[in-house]
C-alpha cells in the first residue's frame, strides 16, 4: 500500500456541504421518519418534496366538465402545451391515478390547469368535476407526452378534436395566442361534439374564430349527424379543401382517430394523435387469468380480461402507474415467471426462469392481463 | 385458568356447529358494512392523527431544547411521551396491520411504515400479524402469551424459577420495546441453536434490528440531547427521552397485557384446534381470547383502540377508528349466544392481569389457600417446594390442590 494514495482518496470524496450535514443531523434526529415527512406537515409544496399541487380554483365549463387550476409544488419543471400530467386524487379516501392534458401554456401565475369531462360512471372524472374544492391537495408527476407542435410552428395546421379531446389543443392555441406577437400560422380547427351544450370551450373558440386567428369548423352530432371522415361530400376533405397542405393533429375518441388514421394513410398524409384510452380487444373477457404473486408475498387472483394493475390495486397492492393506457411506461414491472397477455392486441409475453432475462421481462401492467399464474418482482 | 376444553363449564360446549357458522355470518356482515362505508372521513381521521402526532413530537422536542427550565422539562417530557404512545399505538400498530392500505397512500401503508420502536416493522409484522393474530391464545403457539418466558397457564408445570416471573414481567414492561424486538427475533429459541446452525433469516433480521436500535438510541440519547447542549439542557433532554420511552413502554405493556391476560380470558389447547378450523371457529376463538378496556374516548385513542381488543381481533384490518362503532353489535352477538364479553376498566384489567402473573408464579392453589394466619407455614412450604427437589414438589402440589378444591366446595355451599 503506497502512502500517496491516502490523500488521493480523501480528496476524491468531496466534503459534505453545510446543507447536507444539517440534513444528516436532522434525519438522525427524526428517524424512523424522513426529514421530508416532517417538513411535509408544514410545507407540502416546498422544493424537495414529493411533487404535489393545491387546487386553487374549480371553474365549471359545461354541465359535465370543469377546469381545475392547480398550484404545483416548487419542483414543477414546466411543460410544453399539448403535454399531459398524471395526477393522484383521493376519491372516497382512496388514491387513484389518472392522466389529464394541460390546458394552458406556461402561465404567469405559475399555476397549471386541466379540464375534465365527467364520464358517466367515471370514478375520478365525476369526482373532479362535481366534488373537488379549492384547497384540496393532489399528487402530481412531471408533465410528459409527445403530442406537441413542432418548432418552428408550421405555416398550415389542421387540428381535429372531439369532445374532451379539445383539451391538449386548447393548451396549444392559448399558448400561440398569448404571445406578444401571435403566431402567423394558418390554423383550421374541426371541433366535433354531441351538441352545442356539451362543447367545452365553445365560446372561447368562437372568439378566436371571430378574431380571425383560427378557422373554426363546428360539427354537432345532433345537428349535422355523426362525422364520417372519409365521406366525399360531407367528410374532412369537403370541410377542409386544402387538407393536403396541412399538418394534422387530432385528439378524440378511438372511432374518430381510427378513421382519421386510415384516411390520412390513404392520402399519404402525416398525422399526430393523442388517445385517452387504449384500444382493447373486445373478446378477451372470457379468457382465464390466474394468480399473480408479488415479491412482497401478496397473491392476487386476476381475471384474464382485467389489467394486472387494476386487479392488484383492487387487492390493496401499491402499484406504480401513470397514464393507465400503455403509453408512459410508468407501470412497468419485471415479470419473473409466467405469461401475460397484451389487452390491446392479445400478444403473449412469457418469462421463464433460467431462459429469459434473470432480472425479469419488463411488462406494462396497465395493459397486461394474467394468462395463467405469474410472478412479478415488486 | 385452564385451556378452554378442559374446563368443567366450557363456554363453547353449548354452541352447535350451526351456531358457530351463524356467528361467522353475522360478524362477516358487520365487517362488510364497515368496508362499504369506509371512505373520505376515515382517511381524514388517520391523516389528522398523523399530523397531530408529528406536531406534538416536534413541539415537545423543541420545548426540550430548553429543558434546563423545569416547566419546559415537564411539558416536553409529557408531550414526547404522549407522542410516542400515539405513534406506536393508534398509528404504527394499526398502519402495520394494513388498516389503512385501502387508501393506497404510500406514506400511510403497511408495506412502507417504519415505527418508533426497537423492533423493525418487518419482524414485528411477521410475529404479530401472522403468528399472534392467527394462533391467538393457543398455548405453545402464540408467544404473546408470556413471550415464551412465563408461566401463563395452570397446565404449564410449576417450577421454582417462575417465582421470579412478576419481576421479569415488570422488567419486561420497563424495557418493553426491547422485549418485543427480542420476541420478534425469537431470540430465546435462536440463541439455543449453535451459532453456525442459525438460519440466514435470523442473522439478517438480527442485523437489521441492531441497526434499527442503534438509530433509535442515537436519536433519543445522543442527537437530541446534543442539540440541547447550547442551552445547557443536554442532561435534562437525555432524561426526558429516557422517561418518555419508559412511560411509553409501561403504558404499551399494560395495554397489551389487558388484551389477552386478565383472569377469565380463555386459552386454547393446540391439539383441540381443528386444522380445518372454519371462519366461524376462528371468530369464536378471537371472541373468547380477548378482553376489552372500558373508558373515555381519549383512553381509547391512547391505547390505539386496542381497548377494543375483541373487535380488533375479530377485524384486525378494519380501521381502528371504527371499532367503537361496531362494538355494540359485536356485544349483542356475545349476548345472544351467552358468551362472556370480557370488559372492564383499565385499573381493573391491569390488576387482574398482574394478579394472574403473581398467581401463576406460585404453585397451583397456593394463593387460594394462603391467609394472613397461615402465611408463615405457607412460606415454609414454598421454600421446601423450591429447594427440595421434584418429589417434594409433586407431593406438596397435590396437597395444595386438594385444599384449594375443598375451599371452593365450601365456598359454593
Ligand atoms: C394522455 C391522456 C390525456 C387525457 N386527457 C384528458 C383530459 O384532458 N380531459 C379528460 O376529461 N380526460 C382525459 N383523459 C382521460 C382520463 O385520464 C380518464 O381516463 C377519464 O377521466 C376517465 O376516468 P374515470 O376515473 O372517470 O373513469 P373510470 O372510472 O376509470 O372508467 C369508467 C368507465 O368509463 C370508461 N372510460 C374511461 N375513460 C373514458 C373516456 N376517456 N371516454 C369514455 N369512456 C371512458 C371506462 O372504460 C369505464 O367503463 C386523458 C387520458 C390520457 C391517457
Ligand atoms: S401506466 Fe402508462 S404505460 Fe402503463
Amino acid at each position: 500500500m503506497s502512502t500517496d494514495t491516502l490523500p488521493g482518496t480523501s480528496r476524491s470524496r468531496p466534503r459534505p456541504t453545510l446543507r447536507e450535514s444539517l440534513r444528516r443531523v436532522a434525519s438522525a434526529a427524526v428517524t424512523p421518519l424522513e426529514v421530508d415527512d416532517v417538513l411535509d406537515v408544514f410545507h407540502p409544496l416546498r422544493s424537495g418534496a414529493a411533487l404535489r399541487g393545491r387546487i386553487v380554483d374549480v371553474q365549471p365549463e359545461t354541465d359535465e366538465s370543469a377546469t381545475i387550476v392547480i398550484k404545483p409544488g416548487r419542483d414543477w419543471a414546466g411543460h410544453v402545451p399539448g403535454q399531459y400530467v398524471r395526477i393522484g386524487v383521493d376519491v372516497d379516501g382512496t388514491r387513484l391515478w389518472r392522466t389529464y392534458s394541460l390546458t394552458h401554456g406556461p402561465r404567469a401565475d405559475g399555476c397549471i390547469s386541466l379540464t375534465v369531462k365527467a364520464i358517466p360512471g367515471g370514478v375520478v372524472s365525476q369526482h373532479l368535476v362535481h366534488r373537488t374544492r379549492p384547497g384540496q391537495m393532489l399528487q402530481l408527476e412531471q408533465a410528459e407526452g409527445a403530442f406537441v407542435l413542432p418548432q418552428p410552428v408550421p405555416d398550415k395546421l389542421l387540428l381535429v378534436t372531439a369532445g374532451s379531446g379539445i383539451t391538449p389543443v386548447i393548451g396549444m392555441l392559448r399558448n400561440l395566442f398569448s404571445r406578444a406577437t401571435p403566431a402567423a400560422t394558418d390554423i383550421v380547427l374541426v371541433h366535433v361534439n354531441a351538441s352545442e351544450a356539451a362543447a367545452i370551450f365553445r365560446d372561447e373558440l368562437r372568439a378566436l374564430g371571430a378574431d380571425g386567428r383560427i378557422t373554426l369548423i363546428e360539427r354537432y352530432d345532433d345537428q349535422h349527424g355523426l362525422l364520417d371522415v372519409a365521406h366525399p361530400e360531407s367528410g374532412l376533405a369537403a370541410l377542409v379543401p386544402d387538407l393536403d397542405q396541412r399538418l394534422t393533429y387530432a385528439c378524440g375518441p378511438a372511432g374518430l382517430l381510427d378513421a382519421l388514421e386510415q384516411h390520412h394513410a390513404e392520402r399519404g398524409l402525416q398525422l399526430t394523435t393523442e388517445r385517452f384510452r387504449p384500444v382493447v380487444l373486445a373478446d378477451l373477457g372470457g379468457l382465464s387469468g390466474g394468480p399473480v404473486s408479488f415479491a412482497d408475498g401478496s397473491l392476487v387472483e386476476a381475471d384474464g380480461g382485467v389489467p394486472i394493475l387494476d386487479a392488484a390495486e383492487a387487492a390493496g397492492v401499491l402499484m406504480p402507474s401513470g397514464c393507465r393506457m400503455g403509453i408512459c411506461m410508468g407501470c412497468v414491472l419485471p415479470l419473473m415467471d409466467g405469461a401475460v397477455r397484451d389487452l390491446r392486441n392479445g400478444a403473449l409475453t412469457v418469462a421463464v426462469p433460467g431462459e429469459t432475462d434473470p432480472a425479469g421481462v419488463p411488462i406494462q401492467t396497465c395493459i397486461s392481463a394474467a394468462a395463467g399464474a405469474c410472478s412479478i418482482n415488486h | 385458568m385452564t385451556v378452554i376444553n378442559k374446563k368443567p363449564n366450557n363456554p363453547i360446549e353449548n354452541l352447535t356447529p350451526e351456531d358457530v357458522e351463524q356467528i361467522g355470518i353475522e360478524l362477516d356482515a358487520i365487517r362488510q358494512d364497515v368496508l362499504d362505508s369506509r371512505g373520505e372521513k376515515d382517511a381524514a381521521y388517520i391523516r389528522r392523527v398523523v399530523g397531530v402526532q408529528r406536531k406534538l413530537e416536534l413541539g415537545s422536542r423543541a420545548v426540550l431544547l430548553v429543558s434546563i427550565l423545569p416547566p419546559a422539562w415537564v411539558l416536553g417530557t409529557a408531550g414526547l411521551s404522549v407522542a410516542k404512545i400515539l405513534e406506536n399505538m393508534e398509528i404504527g400498530h394499526n398502519v402495520m396491520h394494513g388498516q389503512w392500505d385501502w387508501m393506497r397512500d404510500p406514506k400511510i401503508h403497511s408495506t412502507t411504515w417504519e415505527w418508533d420502536n426497537a423492533s423493525t416493522a418487518e419482524a414485528w409484522k411477521h410475529s404479530h400479524n401472522e403468528v399472534h393474530h392467527t394462533y391467538t391464545n393457543i398455548v405453545g403457539k402464540d408467544n404473546d402469551l408470556g413471550y415464551g418466558i412465563m408461566r401463563v397457564d395452570e397446565d404449564q408445570k410449576w417450577h421454582p424459577m417462575y417465582l421470579a416471573q412478576p419481576l421479569w414481567n415488570f422488567l419486561n414492561a420497563c424495557f418493553f420495546e426491547y422485549g418485543i424486538a427480542a420476541y420478534d427475533l425469537e431470540l430465546g429459541k435462536n440463541l439455543r441453536i449453535p451459532k453456525e446452525k442459525r438460519s440466514e433469516v435470523f442473522k439478517r433480521n438480527t442485523k437489521s434490528t441492531l441497526a434499527k436500535i442503534r438509530k433509535q438510541a442515537s436519536k433519543d440519547y445522543v442527537v437530541n440531547p446534543l442539540l440541547a447542549l447550547p442551552t445547557g439542557s443536554l442532561l435534562p433532554t437525555l432524561a426526558a427521552n429516557v422517561t418518555a420511552n419508559l412511560v411509553r413502554n409501561l403504558w404499551t405493556h399494560s395495554v397489551i397485557m389487558c388484551g389477552h391476560f386478565p383472569e377469565g380470558v380463555e386459552t386454547f389447547e393446540r391439539k383441540s384446534i381443528d386444522p380445518n378450523e372454519t371462519r366461524g371457529d376462528w371468530y369464536v376463538r378471537q371472541m373468547l381470547g380477548s378482553a376489552n378496556i372500558s373508558g373515555s374516548k381519549g383512553m381509547h385513542l391512547m391505547t390505539g383502540n386496542l381497548s377494543h381488543q375483541i373487535e380488533h381481533h375479530l377485524f384486525p384490518d378494519l380501521p381502528s377508528s371504527r371499532y367503537a362503532e361496531v362494538a355494540p353489535r359485536v356485544k349483542a352477538i356475545f349476548a345472544r349466544y351467552d358468551l362472556n364479553y370480557h370488559e372492564a376498566s383499565l385499573p381493573a384489567q391491569v390488576y387482574s392481569a398482574w394478579h394472574k402473573v403473581v398467581r401463576l408464579s406460585l404453585p397451583n392453589g397456593f394463593l387460594a389457600t394462603t391467609t394472613v394466619k397461615n402465611a408463615p407455614e405457607q412460606a415454609k412450604l414454598l421454600w421446601a417446594m423450591s429447594t427440595k427437589g421434584s418429589k417434594v414438589r409433586r407431593a406438596a402440589q397435590a396437597r395444595l390442590q386438594q385444599q384449594a378444591r375443598k375451599l371452593e366446595v365450601a365456598k359454593a355451599a
